[in-house]
């Protein structure tokens, strides 16, 4: 099947599955635009030249998610593929968890993603073609002690993008879920040891997925070939969340 | 600018974003049964409006428009 260059608008796309997922439809010949928070990418994106951009962006803050999009129009035209990738934790038990660190976690994680989705939906609906991809987590649908705020965020996700798939699937427009398990980031890497070992013991693959494992399914989300594929949560945990 | 002229840009705006011809886009057209319009259209002829004559229409304003009699009066009256 003949692709055609798209436009695509990674969040957290400078580091960890953002990166790889990045890479990947830079491979694919699309003309990709990444946001970061703290950290820029590196030459392994750069080196893509005029087919890749860089911009900051706060998910809290409309005003900077505005203006980070506009940048990305200037250069490239409408998003046609948004990836909302970037998400951020602040783990503890519920009975420590301060009402700001839950409010926090949900405005990043679940406004964020509305917030990014009604900035390029009004595009996507004049083009009548796009495609939007969530990353989750396990967690959404496991739960996770000390991730309550987390797990609540990712779950959210779920009935946000469903509601959504329904409202533009006549728009040919997809909305799709991504559930990682456990993946060799710097977000993973701060979970405790005992954390990250009783993952490994439930992770019937015996592994932790490289970002790699996860962005080829993203890849193929925003593909001509998925286009009947909608409202979907693909968990890819090497088999971690089966049967939640 | 006077009422033909308004209406007549009112009309651009629905045939950009129905796909209509425009000898449909009369008073007394129901959106959804004479133009087959759903209410993701209806929600975009509104962002059309809303660019093409500098106005803001309010969700609750909505409510019981469902001709282009209406939207168009609703449109006119943010004019005034």
């Amino acid at each position: 099947m003949e692709h055609k260059s798209r436009v695509v608008l990674i969040t957290g796309g400078a580091t960890g599955i953002g990166a790889a997922t990045a890479k990947a439809l830079l491979l694919a010949g699309h003309q990709v635009a990444v946001t970061y928070h703290t950290r820029n990418a590196g030459d392994e994106l750069t080196s893509f030249g005029n087919q890749f951009y860089q911009t900051h962006c706060e998910l809290t803050d409309p005003t900077s998610i505005d203006s980070a999009i506009s940048e990305v129009e200037a250069i490239f035209g409408p998003v046609e593929i948004l990836i909302a990738n970037a998400g951020a934790t602040d783990d503890t038990l519920l009975l420590r968890m301060s009402e700001a660190a839950w409010a926090k976690t949900l405005d990043t994680n679940l406004t964020g993603a509305f917030r990014l989705t009604k900035r390029v939906l009004p595009q996507m609906i004049r083009q009548r073609w796009g495609r939007i991809v969530f990353v989750s987590s396990v967690i959404a649908g496991m739960g996770a002690p000390g991730q309550a705020n987390y797990a609540a965020s990712k779950a959210g996700l779920t009935g946000f993008a469903r509601s959504l798939a329904r409202e533009v699937a006549s728009r040919n427009i997809t909305v799709n879920i991504v559930a990682p398990g456990a993946v060799e980031t710097a977000m993973t890497q701060d979970l405790t040891e005992k954390r990250q070992t009783e993952m490994l013991a439930s992770i019937p693959m015996g592994r932790v997925a490289k970002p790699d494992d996860i962005s080829g399914a993203i890849s193929f989300l925003t593909s001509d070939e998925a286009n009947y594929i909608t409202g979907v949560v693909l968990p890819i945990d090497g088999g971690l969340s089966m049967g939640f | 600018m006077d009422d033909a002229k308004t209406f007549e840009q009112f009309k651009e705006c629905a045939v950009k974003v129905l796909g209509v011809s425009p000898d449909k886009v009369v008073m007394e057209a129901n959106f959804a049964e004479d133009l087959e319009a759903d209410s993701l259209d209806i929600v975009e002829l509104v962002m059309e409006l809303e660019d093409s004559f500098s106005i803001k229409v309010e969700e609750s304003e909505l409510e019981n428009v469902n001709t282009v009699g209406a939207a168009y009066e609703l449109v006119k009256g943010k004019l005034a």
